[in-house]
């Protein structure tokens, strides 16, 4: 199913929306899902089973959202900042995202900054355009 | 589940929807003060009703073995007022089920009018906030609530039985 990167933008804000209660207006590519929308950690399982429906496809939640498997393990993060391992780790699972700000200070507590709604336009166009 | 707010199980199909009753009665004593002279069903305790409506449902498709909590309410409408005497259906159907997390919708009806749309999302505990432990045993679905399975289980298997026989 090919689709425009404008057409997977307008769904993924409409699942936005849905999911956070969000306003159309506030769902820009820039949003971060927490920072500016309020997403908590449910809202993520929420927003994958509602992109696994708007798009027909399978979003394994690490993939989508890898922070936690990363967070929990110590060789990974070491006082609270990803080390160069949890770097390497996280780069390889979010493809999608644009580290470079985070890479210059990686603290823990800025993850939640990488969750953008571009990311998940990113992800989904990675999907559909992949298979 | 340490206190039950339906009554029964009228249908029960295991993963996919789940139909309880609700009886509502001026014996409820927070009807009386909800409100003095105007007693009327408060709307979060519809809310709770499908919440183990639904709950079960979700329980039971992991066969109990997941602690299954409410952690959203995605969407709720209310169209009525519910009052002493009234009878409430409860459907909960499955809408998505997955290791992590599982969410319902649900209507509530009293005889064919439309009186709530609640729709939820369930965490399974375990599978969830970053490796936090939780003790061992299922503090959620504890033996009270086992009873009012039981009683649609065994009315299915028995119909199961008479099909059967009236097979022969």
């Amino acid at each position: 199913m090919a689709m425009s990167r404008d057409e997977i933008f307008q769904k993924v804000q409409e699942v936005l929306v849905d999911a956070l209660g969000a306003d159309d207006d506030e769902v820009t590519a820039d949003a971060t899902l927490m920072g500016d929308l309020g997403a908590e950690s449910i809202d993520f399982l929420d927003i994958v089973f509602r992109l696994e429906k708007a798009f027909g496809i399978k979003v394994p939640r690490e993939e989508l959202f890898p922070a936690e498997g990363l967070l929990n393990n110590p060789e990974l993060v070491s006082n609270g900042k990803l080390t160069e391992k949890g770097l390497t780790e996280l780069r390889e699972n979010v493809p999608h995202t644009d580290l470079t700000d985070f890479e210059k200070d990686p603290d823990i507590n800025k993850l939640a900054d990488l969750f953008t709604v571009n990311a998940i336009v990113n992800y989904v166009d990675g999907k559909l355009n992949a298979a | 589940m340490r206190w039950i707010w339906i009554d029964k199980f009228v249908e029960f199909e295991s993963g996919r929807r789940a139909v309880a009753v609700k009886n509502v009665s001026l014996a409820e004593e927070h009807l009386h003060d909800h409100f003095p002279g105007f007693p009327i069903m408060p709307e979060c305790l519809m809310i709770e009703a499908m919440a183990q409506t639904a709950g079960i449902l979700v329980g039971q498709a992991r066969d109990f073995a997941e602690k299954v909590v409410l952690a959203k309410i995605s969407k709720a409408v209310f169209f009525d007022f519910v009052r002493p005497g009234d009878s409430l259906r409860l459907e909960a159907r499955m809408d998505m089920i997955a290791d992590e997390a599982a969410s319902t919708k649900g209507r509530i009806t009293r005889d064919d009018e439309l009186i709530a749309e609640v729709d939820l999302m369930f965490s399974h505990i375990d599978q969830n906030l970053a490796g936090k432990k939780f003790p061992e045993e299922n503090f959620v679905f504890t033996g009270t609530f086992t009873s009012l399975l039981r009683d649609v289980v065994l009315e299915a298997a028995q119909s199961g039985e008479s099909a059967a026989e009236s097979g022969r």
